[in-house]
């Protein structure tokens, strides 16, 4: 059901920024060819937050970087209102990611070790020669401000001299200086403690709505995609698997992976009995996809099908697509929960 | 396949786990302080702990509430310079704190072992997994060679590791990073030890991978009625894991509790701010979460009063002027270190005070310098 050409310029719909058709990305492993990211095809919608989550090795990392382009598609497109970035010219692309930054995992090595976090947070600004040396430390400050960093305590300072939530605050000011209409965030509060993870969440609440941004969230773990994002995608194995709304993914999943994604999820309650087994196995090898659909190796529900003929994407509800065959039952009530937890 | 791990003349004798008596560990007033060139860091300040044999006692804290630095203080794994150290480590008949390194080599890995966070630091990159796991048994069980890799072999399958004589062989970067995480505790099992640490075992971890992790242990664990303290930030990872749960904060456990009683009588605020920040599926898409603002306290100078104080929601003059003690509620085994424990979510104490405040939900980080 991947739509072959692009459906946004219809007038009828939310507005679409960025739109992501029969997206491939491979990469060279000796003489073989592993597909990271597999005809992949979704659509951010202006103001949103589209959740990507998956185990490690799914391909939702490179996906996010396919869509700034750091890794180039080997086939596919990637529009950004209404721009392929895969036509761009050097030139063209870089004036391009201006409209769309990134913020990655690991906040400390993401910042450069010897450089004062003023100037780290000033360097967009300073790529593209906008404004006064007076005028971009007022930018600057004002950032700073905005996510939660004494501009005078911290400017000249450098990033060893801060803690992991800070230095992805810092990384977070960074990315929002050169104005941005997209941010990716990969994976940007999976190395940092529970206490500090939910103020890193709440800051990207809150400048979402201050910037006006469009976000695509990458994480692991569903909880976290879930309260942050409007939409939620699930990756597996370079495929995409599920995509719908965050509370429909969560009150009717329709995919067995997403079940036993969710299933995995540690919930902070001793009395808490999970209604599914949590997933067995690892994820098998890109090289060697299993035949059919990619996740039937693992899937507690595979039969003789699914092996033999892929499952494609289709809708099973309004906004509500999955990849298999056996979709798990008509949107269910939710069983007992209320009861279960005393 | 216990060994005695004798040795030399002076093998230290441990009893077998049946003869044991409880508990099978006991700290008390460990304090451990690093001298630096700032000061010194009091990382773990007067903590006193008990664990049974075969039981499990979760401890949780931020980073920087000194929880690494206190299993590695019971492992007696601290650098040999610019520490302070105190207190008592009495473990299954012994007390470590007294012990020559010689001596504490016969107890890591046989008796005690450690499962640390990052697998791909802790594994030796350039030595094969299999001599990793042999080594300890040709030490301290005097295989010979054949015999150590064969248990290695049933070690690693016992891990869940596919195709283990093959395996054997592998390096630690041909392995995913759970796979090398079973490899740490095949390694840390191996010897079959009393106790086990796992210092933030699953951290870096997909939940997927988290959650194989952690049964494994658990299975493990029965299987061989070990002990095990498990370290991490997460309470989600405890809730279900833990028999008892020590919650730390700044060098020192602030909170005491069976893992039942802790979580459905929450006395201490700081244990129920740290529930509250997990996101919760259940929670409506966009829910905001409820954030502990600020930052643990520089432990070169920690705040006069309840060190929880500067950022508690419910704190009072009091809690600014004096330490409160680690005592007990009603039963004698909850402990709390809160001068206005909360009763049913609601702290207890003035009531004046408290009809206005809230956990604060924005974050307001001072851009201080933070310890080392």
């Amino acid at each position: 059901m991947t739509p072959p050409t692009p459906e946004h310029a219809s007038g009828a719909g939310p507005e679409v920024m960025l739109q992501v058709e029969r997206l491939v990305v491979e990469f060279r492993s000796g003489k073989r060819r592993v597909q990271a990211v597999s005809d992949v095809s979704f659509e951010v919608r202006t103001g949103e937050t589209l959740g990507l989550v998956g185990e490690s090795g799914c391909g939702k990392t490179t996906t996010g970087r396919a869509l700034v382009q750091i890794q180039p598609a080997t086939s596919g497109t990637v529009r950004f209102e209404g721009q392929d970035l895969g036509r761009l010219s050097g030139r063209e692309l870089r004036r391009a990611r201006t409209r769309i930054q990134m913020i990655f995992q690991d906040p400390i090595s993401s910042l450069n070790p010897r450089r004062r976090i003023r100037d780290i947070v000033a360097e967009p600004l300073a790529i593209w020669g906008t404004g006064s040396a007076s005028e971009r430390a007022q930018q600057v400050r004002s950032m700073l401000e905005s996510v939660g960093i004494d501009p005078d305590a911290a400017g000249d300072r450098r990033p060893q001299e801060f803690s992991g939530g800070q230095c992805q605050r810092i990384s977070i000011a960074r990315a929002l200086m050169a104005k941005p209409r997209l941010l990716i965030c990969d994976e940007p509060v999976s190395a940092l403690d529970v206490s500090v993870q939910a103020q890193i969440l709440n800051l990207l609440a809150d400048l979402k709505a201050e910037f006006g941004l469009t976000m695509v969230f990458i994480a692991h773990d569903l909880a976290v995609v879930k309260n942050v994002s409007d939409r939620v995608a699930v990756m597996y194995l370079g495929k995409l698997v599920e995509l719908a709304e965050s509370d429909a993914l969560y009150h009717s999943p329709a995919h067995p992976y997403t079940q036993a994604l969710m299933a995995s999820i540690p919930e902070p309650d001793p009395e808490h009995v999970s209604e599914h087994e949590p997933l067995t196995g690892e994820l098998p090898s890109p090289l060697d996809p299993p035949s059919g659909c990619r996740f039937r190796t693992r899937c507690p529900y595979a039969q003789d099908r699914c092996a033999s003929e892929e499952p494609l994407l289709r809708e099973v509800a309004p906004g509500h697509q999955v990849a298999c065959h056996f979709p798990l039952g008509r949107p269910v009530p939710v069983p007992e929960r209320a009861a279960a937890t005393v | 396949m216990i060994g005695s791990g004798r040795r030399s003349a002076d093998a230290l004798h441990f009893p077998d786990v049946a003869e044991l008596a409880d508990p099978l560990l006991e700290v008390k007033d460990l304090v451990t302080s690093f001298r630096t060139t700032r000061g010194t860091v009091h990382a773990v300040d007067g903590v006193s702990l008990t664990v049974d044999r075969g039981r499990t006692l979760g401890v949780v804290g931020e980073s920087g509430s000194g929880k690494t630095v206190l299993s590695r203080s019971i492992m007696g794994l601290l650098p040999a310079r610019d520490v302070v150290r105190g207190g008592t480590v009495h473990f299954a008949g012994h007390e470590l704190t007294a012990m020559e390194p010689a001596q504490l080599r016969q107890v890591w890995g046989a008796q005690m072992s450690m499962i640390f966070q990052d697998p791909m630091t802790a594994l030796n990159p350039v030595v094969r997994i299999g001599r990793q796991i042999t080594e300890s048994l040709r030490l301290h069980l005097q295989m010979d060679r054949k015999e150590a890799t064969a248990t290695a072999v049933e070690l690693l399958r016992s891990v869940g590791i596919p195709s283990p004589e093959e395996r054997i062989r592998w390096y630690p970067f041909q392995l995913s990073g759970g796979m090398r995480q079973r490899v740490m505790i095949a390694i840390a099992l191996a010897c079959a030890p009393r106790l086990v640490l796992a210092d933030e075992p699953t951290t870096g971890l997909d939940v997927t991978v988290q959650a194989q992790i952690l049964d494994l242990l658990a299975a493990m664990q029965q299987e061989r009625h070990m002990a095990v303290i498990l370290v991490t930030h997460d309470l989600g990872v405890v809730a279900k894991r833990a028999d008892d749960i020590a919650v730390m904060y700044a060098g020192r456990i602030v909170e005491r509790a069976p893992t039942r009683t802790l979580f459905a009588h929450t006395r201490m605020p700081y244990t129920r701010a740290l529930m509250d920040s997990i996101p919760r599926l259940a929670d409506p898409s966009g829910t905001r979460l409820k954030a502990i603002g600020g930052r643990p306290p520089d432990l070169i100078h920690p705040p006069k009063g309840c060190r929880f104080a500067p950022r508690c929601p419910y704190v009072q003059a009091k809690c600014r002027e004096a330490d409160p003690p680690l005592r007990t509620a009603g039963s004698g085994d909850h402990l709390f270190a809160c001068w206005f424990p909360l009763v049913d979510g609601v702290p207890t104490g003035t009531a004046a005070d408290q009809a206005a405040v809230s956990i604060t939900s924005t974050p307001s980080t001072p851009a201080e310098v933070p310890a080392p």
